[in-house]
């Protein structure tokens, strides 16, 4: 059995790279394992948990009838993060390692969270969120899934236009009223749109205008400068909450930091990994 | 009070606390998760100069607390907010005797504020008419995601916290802070989702709703509701540390909240003892927006005046000498505008353009 539990003797992080790709640490099918997990999103931060660095473990093991056995131990921020969305980020590594052909017996355990008993014993008897939180009379979590797919593509559609007014002085907030996908210029941000818009089911072809609402209806015009501002206050929660996130784990878990690959969008000198030359995680999602 | 390059300012600590979160004080294990949460926040958000020890941390006592805020930390007045969390504390989280023993002995100095469970039903109401005689309320701490049972979390829009807000009407409570937190209830909902306030600072628009942490992690739903609702004000508790390593982030929060509810309706906080406030006093003072975020106007004078203590002084009666108020026209009348700020914060000259 291999782990990849953080080393206690590993020297201190400013001694090591933080260049490192943390998923070349996984190899065979423990490497096809982790990068499984890629689409596992922490909702609120619109992130994968691989580069959240929410990973804490996992490992691989030889299984019945020539299957492979996987567990994956996930860690988050806080003890008291929400379980809603802790249940969502186990569940669906759950599922999508589930769905690997290989695999035989698929243990998720999230640790050190205030409802982890509750948790992974849902998980490991698969009565889902419904049946593990039964005396709460849950109903679907998709509905939160799909609000903060919204919140995404409202942040990435204001980054696009933030960065058209940064580039052309002449260009008025109103004039965004116009702006089609071609005219956004080719990048990580555009590309994040594009993916954000598709999840949402919204046009991306080139004529297809940016600055619209969740169901992909544009602004009246007089509206637009409103709008912006709007998804401005989105983008700014999205990025504050994903580089508080990030550095409560760093401080919860230390050496996490190497889990974690680069988020560009609201980094900070302070950020351990901002001088990091590793890919961002939008550059990681455009390989992908 | 503080004094910097000629200009004084009198300092309101809206949000502190006097806890025990000491292992004997410590029900079971979420109680030291709780406070290892908030030991958490204190490591990653302090500048190294002013990070506290484990033990410490956990009960700081009221002559610390006095030394604090009043001796080292500028602050002229502070308003106990206290949590309860009596499933996880065996005398509860915040100490409700002696931090109401320390504002007796010091009122010129200290505010005491308490708080309600809804979820206590008919013997709730009578004893919060109960503590708003013996503590003289003026305002209450609500935490939704309290645990309870096995309820793990209530609403503002809950029935009964409706007749327990009826109550607050009745006995002269007009100041409702709310801190949000990870509740599990409704399930399958934004546990951190700030839309429960709308309704009820519509239907009390006689009280004050104070919305803590400024609605963080949602600040974008805090400030949409906040423009719409005169009576919802934000408190920087928990926002404020972020002056120190991530100052462009903060720089947003306040440029946000500057747009969306404007300067007079934002309350200074140092959140003590997860923070001490000197430091958040000194750093804010010198703050201002960084050149390149031409989208958010720069920080004035009496905005920081404002922020730092005035706003809070005047939602609470507490007496600003003279020369520490705004000059008449500076100052604002009183009533709290909706709807964004226009237009120097935020218009589209000043996002595009170089100059100020």
């Amino acid at each position: 059995m291999t782990t990849f539990l953080p080393d206690p003797l590993a020297p201190p992080l400013e001694d090591r790279l933080l260049d490192v790709d943390p998923r070349t640490r996984h190899t065979g099918l423990a490497r096809e394992a982790y990068d499984a997990l890629d689409v596992v999103l922490d909702p609120e931060l619109d992130e994968p948990v691989t580069d959240l660095g929410f990973v804490r473990s996992l490992a691989v093991a030889p299984g019945s009838h020539g299957s492979t056995d996987v567990e994956v131990h996930l860690r988050l921020p806080t003890s008291f993060c929400s379980p809603s969305f802790a249940y969502l980020m186990a569940g669906d590594a759950q599922d999508v390692l589930t769905a690997l052909e290989w695999t035989g017996r698929v243990v998720v355990e999230l640790d050190e969270h205030h409802d982890s008993a509750v948790i992974n014993a849902g998980l490991a008897s698969g009565s889902g969120w419904a049946g593990t939180y039964a005396a709460e009379e849950a109903s679907s979590l998709e509905e939160l899934r799909a609000t903060f797919r919204r919140k995404a593509h409202t942040a990435a559609m204001e980054r696009c236009l933030t960065d058209l007014l940064r580039a052309d002085d002449t260009l008025t907030e109103e004039a965004l009223a116009d702006v089609v996908l071609g005219d956004l210029a080719a990048g990580e941000h555009r590309d994040a749109l594009l993916r954000r818009r598709e999840a949402l089911g919204l046009r991306t072809d080139d004529e297809a205008p940016v600055l619209v609402d969740a169901a992909g209806v544009p602004h009246p015009r007089e509206q637009v400068p409103m709008a912006l501002r709007r998804a401005r206050s989105t983008r700014v929660s999205v990025d504050g909450n994903a580089h508080f996130c990030r550095g409560l784990l760093r401080t919860r878990y230390p050496g996490s930091d190497a889990d974690q690959t680069r988020r560009a969008d609201g980094s900070e000198p302070a950020d351990t990994t901002y001088h990091a030359a590793t890919p961002t995680t939008a550059q990681k999602e455009t390989q992908r | 009070m503080y004094t910097k390059d000629g200009e004084s300012y009198f300092i309101v600590d809206a949000h502190v606390a006097l806890w025990d979160a000491r292992r004997e004080n410590q029900r079971n294990v979420h109680g030291e998760q709780f406070i290892d949460c908030f030991y958490d926040y204190h490591r990653n958000l302090s500048p190294e100069s002013e990070l506290w020890g484990h033990e410490e941390f956990l009960y700081a006592g009221g002559e610390r607390l006095m030394k604090d805020l009043f001796t080292d930390g500028y602050v002229d007045h502070a308003i106990f907010q206290p949590a309860y969390l009596g499933e996880f504390y065996k005398t509860g989280f915040g100490q409700t005797e002696e931090a109401f023993a320390l504002s007796q002995a010091h009122p010129d100095k200290l505010t005491y504020n308490h708080n309600f469970d809804p979820r206590n039903g008919e013997a709730g109401l009578d004893q919060l008419r109960a503590d708003a005689e013996r503590f003289g309320l003026q305002g209450v701490k609500l935490y939704t995601a309290e645990w309870h049972g096995d309820s793990r979390g209530w609403s503002m829009r809950d029935p009964w916290t409706y007749r327990y807000l009826e109550v607050c009407r009745e006995v002269g409570i007009k100041n409702i802070h709310i801190h949000k937190g990870p509740t599990i209830r409704p399930l399958d909902r934004d546990a951190f989702d700030v839309a429960d306030i709308d309704s009820c600072a519509s239907d009390f628009t006689d009280l004050n709703f104070i919305v803590e942490h400024v609605g963080l992690p949602r600040l974008e739903d805090f400030c949409w509701i906040a423009t719409q609702e005169p009576n919802v004000h934000g408190g920087l508790a928990v926002a404020m540390p972020f002056i120190h390593s991530r100052p462009r982030y903060f720089a947003q929060i306040i440029g946000e909240l500057l747009y969306w509810i404007g300067e007079d309706r934002i309350q200074f906080s140092s959140d003590y003892s997860i923070w001490t406030p000197r430091w958040l006093v000194e750093r804010f003072v010198d703050f201002q927006i960084p050149e390149d975020m031409t989208e958010y106007a720069p920080l004035t004078l009496a905005q920081k005046k404002k922020i730092l203590g005035l706003n809070a002084a005047s939602m609470y009666g507490i007496e600003v000498p003279e020369h520490l108020r705004l000059p008449e026209d500076l100052a604002d009348s009183g009533e709290t505008a909706t709807g964004p700020r226009e237009p120097a914060a935020g218009d589209r000259d000043s996002l595009v353009g170089a100059g100020r």
